[in-house]
């Protein structure tokens, strides 16, 4: 298949102002008569949703929770990135731009990371217009942090909930649509199928989860904002619910999917306790502003700290090892994830973990509540406090930057972290791979778009903290209600469509089919036990690292979780009613079909960039090593009707502004 | 009506030295259906489970014994989603204070505890299926008024235009971190919604991008609120003390202030 990724020619900083000039229009009027279906309601989704509505179109909205408020954007913490330079450090959408290609290992797009940086500093001013409640400093104005792998303070934040306030405020912006009747919101229902008619999206199939009715629903173009699929581990820090059935299915029907297995592990989580855990979670990046990682120094200590009979605090400073600080001086604790992650696996694997599995390093905030307090006092002018006054301060001003984070942490590990270190360890997260689209957000099929993190589009092999946010909303708010009117200016005159086609017909068929031979196979075995399965083996084969040993042996394996899958897992309860049985059931086989192909596309690439690391591929000391002559291409995958037989398709990547560079923080 | 076939389900899970409990959970096949509490007796449940990881693991015993297993709500299991509701031993979100039942730990418990379960109750929220409710009342609220008519374009003031005290936007993000739970209508005696509405009133009345519509949104969202049948406030403060995420009753007051303000300008 021709991938033409539709990227507008001129100079990189005109080529997003020259596709607005240029974009074909749809007239008020016209717009009243075309339908689009947005599936997903997380920021991305609610963004769309809102912008399409308020533009005229007659757009219905999917999620499948009981409300779009609930969409898994609402998890986000640490903040969103925006070119804003309002701490006056040098800031500049050039050099947000650069961050991101940078941090994504030279594997993303220059043109559709341009644009994101563009419309960055856009985002924050509507949301504040939104009421947005933004953190701010005592002058009133907006404040600032730092994430990784960049050296200036570009991300906004509302404390430790700021992808809560931004979806609240999407979801406000949707709200008022709905109030208008402009949107249908169509909640508890799950998108199984998208239609194709003469290679046109033309609707989709969907799930009413309450009453287990198949739904079949028309539109002129559909979006699927249906988020990222790290859920195919089995234990992510995604909500339960996030899955990759849409992108999947749409998939099966011609939507290409790039570089699935560029997935991100974010390197401070709570480590797993135990076999019950049924997720895990994740602590902010933001908090690698204020602690600092480490191990113990020396192999007794970490044995003897495992053996609990050696508390870190009373480990002196000459004991430890800031192996961050030690590797990398220029960026130290704010690394990028994929490197701090690794760095972290490096040291667990040669026995300096921490916890009873021996899997967890520190987070160390006690310099930063020093460091603080002292500030405090001199601000206060007291200067004959004690040291316990200090540190009392110093917490004090922790606490109002990150108290809910603490508070989550102490209550899932049951101990204190302003006494005693946090103890983490790397978990999957986000994923950079997703549906290939073009310029456009089009997928490789007309009319059906991908946005937010569903799409693969603008982290390359590695996403920087902060940046899905500003993401899922540039493509809600400001990409997408330009670029789908250029496609959509050809539907005027098609007319309402009729959910009578054959193509629905057989669409609707294929999912009542699947559906049933889930329920008639006669298993006893419940859905997780595959999923948790299948999740182990792309973890210790497909994720940290990766060799081509192991891939191979993880693509076998998966294909016998698939027979075990089909054959034996039971569905309990009703086909036409409320039953999450089901709707996991569904994901899991999706997940399956997903799981191989990340295999595949990871043992196709015989180089390490990014999240993607392959064992062969390092630098003497162990960085990854890329190998831009041959790889420097999206890998966009076709579906060929079996799962284990994908065709590959490549889109060259092309630097024209930036030079393409080994990547160092050092 | 349908009556549930099983009474006592024993679940042992392979975990040593855990908990042994007793659950007693509300059981309704759906929305019309008669419901019934059904006791099940579980074995060895670690400490360190989520109230949810617990349920998760009588849920993998009925399904290997063939029997329908309990549904609830549940997404982020962090405390963010405002999608887990359940009322544990008479408590919305169980005995702790702050946190969401997907925070709820089983070291909260001790062995040999008898634990009721049963769903969010309240004219404004039918069940749908066991412990799982329809809350999309909230929603209606919500788009009756809670939001800035603000058109999404981006051509906006710029952010920083307007500043904002430190104060206010401080109280604006506490009112603001409202998670849609429903807890405070669950546990008020009265079925009242006026925290939830009343966060919300508050988060933008306290902005100044709130003000130019702050009359007309707390009479939209107060009509649509005694629209969906949820009761009056008589001040009993339940409410704050059940709400996962502490949201202070001020926000009532602010919003009866708000409410008094817009009838006065008529
Ligand atoms: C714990 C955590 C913290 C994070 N913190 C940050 C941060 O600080 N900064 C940052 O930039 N990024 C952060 N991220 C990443 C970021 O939150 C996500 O990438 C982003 O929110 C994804 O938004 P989305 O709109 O693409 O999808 P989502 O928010 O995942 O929404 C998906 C939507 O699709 C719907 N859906 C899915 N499948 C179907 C289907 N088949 N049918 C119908 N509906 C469907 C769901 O109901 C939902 O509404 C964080 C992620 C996690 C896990
Ligand atoms: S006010 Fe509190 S209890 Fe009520 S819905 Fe909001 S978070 Fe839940
Ligand atoms: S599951 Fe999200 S708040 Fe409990």
């Amino acid at each position: 298949m021709e991938l033409i990724n539709k990227i507008p020619d001129g100079p990189l900083d005109q080529k997003w102002t020259k596709y607005k000039n240029t974009a074909r229009l749809v007239n008020p009027a016209n717009k009243r008569n075309i339908d689009v279906i947005v599936v997903g309601t997380g920021l991305a989704g609610a963004s769309a949703a809102a912008s399409l509505a308020e533009m005229g179109y007659k757009v219905k909205a999917l999620c499948f929770q009981d409300s779009p408020r609930r969409a898994h954007s609402i998890a986000a913490q640490g903040g969103i990135n925006a070119a804003k330079n309002y701490m006056n450090d040098g800031d500049s959408t050039y050099r947000l731009f650069y961050d991101t290609i940078k941090g994504g290992d030279y594997r993303s797009r220059e043109a559709n990371v341009y644009r994101l940086a563009e419309v960055s500093a856009n985002i924050i001013d509507q949301c504040v217009a939104q009421g947005v409640p933004f953190a701010r400093d005592y002058g009133g104005l907006l404040d600032n942090r730092s994430f990784g792998g960049t050296q200036v303070s570009r991300t906004f934040y509302a404390k430790g909930q700021t992808g809560q306030q931004l979806l609240l405020g999407a979801y406000s912006a949707m709200s008022r649509q709905i109030g208008k009747g402009n949107i249908t919101l169509l909640n508890r229902h799950e998108m199984l199928d998208v239609v194709v008619i003469d290679g046109k999206a033309r609707g989709i199939i969907a799930r009413n989860l309450v009453t287990g009715a198949i739904e079949r629903h028309s539109a002129h173009a559909v979006a699927l904002c249906t988020g990222g699929y790290g859920n195919v581990f089995f234990l992510s820090t995604n909500a339960m619910g996030s899955n990759v059935t849409a992108a999947w299915r749409a998939h099966k029907r011609g939507a290409l999917m790039a570089n699935p297995c560029f997935t991100q592990i974010h390197p401070t989580c709570i480590p797993v306790s135990g076999d019950h855990q049924s997720k895990l979670t994740l602590m902010s990046e933001s908090l690698r502003n204020d602690g600092r990682i480490w191990v113990p120094k020396f192999k007794e200590d970490a044995e003897a700290i495992r053996a609990k009979k050696l508390k870190p605090t009373d480990l002196a400073e000459d004991r430890r090892d800031y192996y961050l600080e030690r590797r990398y001086p220029a960026f130290g604790n704010l690394v990028p994830r994929d490197v701090a992650s690794r760095a972290a696996k490096e040291r667990c694997d040669a026995g300096f973990g921490v916890n009873a599995t021996g899997e967890a390093v520190y987070l160390d905030f006690a310099s930063s509540f020093e460091r603080y307090g002292k500030q405090q006092a001199t601000v206060k002018g007291l200067h004959n406090a004690t040291h316990d006054e200090i540190i009392a301060m110093g917490k004090k001003v922790v606490e109002q930057k990150y108290g809910n984070l603490f508070q989550m942490y102490e209550q899932i590990v049951a101990e204190n972290p302003y006494e005693t270190p946090m103890m983490i360890y790397p978990a999957v997260h986000y994923t950079m791979g997703g549906l290939w689209v073009d310029y456009e957000l089009m997928t490789t099929i007309k009319g059906c778009y991908a946005c937010g993190e569903a799409n693969f589009s603008d982290h390359g092999a590695n996403r920087l903290g902060a940046s899905a946010l500003m993401q899922g909303l540039a493509d809600g708010y400001f990409v997408l209600p330009y670029t789908i009117g250029n496609y959509l200016a050809d539907e005027i005159s098609t007319g309402k469509i009729s959910t009578d086609a054959p193509e629905f017909v057989a669409a609707e068929d294929n999912v009542r089919k699947q559906i049933e031979s889930l329920f008639n196979n006669n298993g006893t075995v419940p859905v997780d036990h595959f999923h948790r399965k299948l999740g182990k083996i792309i973890w210790d084969y497909c994720g940290m690292a990766r060799s081509e040993e192991g891939l191979k042996f993880a693509i076998s394996e998966i294909q016998k979780i698939r027979e075990d899958f089909f054959k034996n897992a039971r569905i309990p309860g009703v086909q036409n009613g409320m039953n999450p049985e089901l709707e996991k059931a569904m994901r899991v086989a999706d997940f399956i079909d997903l799981g191989e192909l990340m295999c595949k596309d990871a043992l196709e690439r015989n180089e390490s960039c990014g999240g993607h690391f392959r064992e062969e591929y390092q630098t003497e000391e162990g960085e990854a090593l890329r190998v831009d002559d041959v790889y420097n291409y999206v890998a966009a995958w076709e579906f060929t009707g079996n799962p284990s037989a994908p065709i590959l398709n490549k889109e060259p990547l092309v630097y024209d502004n930036i030079k393409v560079q080994s990547r160092s923080y050092k | 009506m349908t009556t549930l076939k099983y009474n006592h389900v024993v679940i042992n899970n392979n975990m040593e030295n855990g908990m042994n409990l007793t659950l007693k959970v509300w059981r309704q096949a759906n929305a019309e259906a008669q419901g019934q509490m059904t006791e099940y007796k579980l074995g060895n449940v670690s400490p360190d489970m989520s109230f949810l990881e617990m349920m998760d693991v009588l849920n993998d015993g009925l399904i290997r014994k063939g029997e329908d297993p309990v549904t609830f709500d549940h997404d982020c299991r962090e405390g963010i989603c405002g999608m887990c509701s359940m009322f544990i031993n008479g408590e919305a979100h169980g005995p702790n204070r702050g946190v969401t039942t997907c925070q709820l730990h089983m070291r909260s418990f001790k062995d040999g505890d008898t634990i009721y379960i049963e769903p969010w109750r309240s004219a404004g929220f039918p069940v749908i299926k066991d412990l799982m409710v329809d809350r999309s009342a909230f929603d209606r609220i919500q788009q009756a008024g809670g939001f800035v008519s603000v058109n999404t374009s981006g051509r906006t003031l710029d952010a920083n235009a307007i500043p904002v005290p430190k104060a206010d936007a401080d109280k604006a993000f506490d009112a603001a971190t409202c998670i849609g739970c429903g807890a405070c209508v669950a546990t008020c005696p009265n079925g009242s919604a006026m925290l939830f509405v009343g966060a919300k009133v508050s988060q933008f009345a306290l902005l100044p991008q709130g003000h130019p519509e702050r009359h007309d949104r707390v009479e939209n969202m107060v009509k649509q609120m005694d629209a969906e049948g949820f009761g009056n406030c008589s001040n009993i403060g339940a409410c704050e003390v059940k709400c996962p995420k502490s949201i202070s009753i001020e926000n009532i007051a602010r919003m009866n202030r708000e409410y008094m303000a817009a009838n006065l300008k008529g």
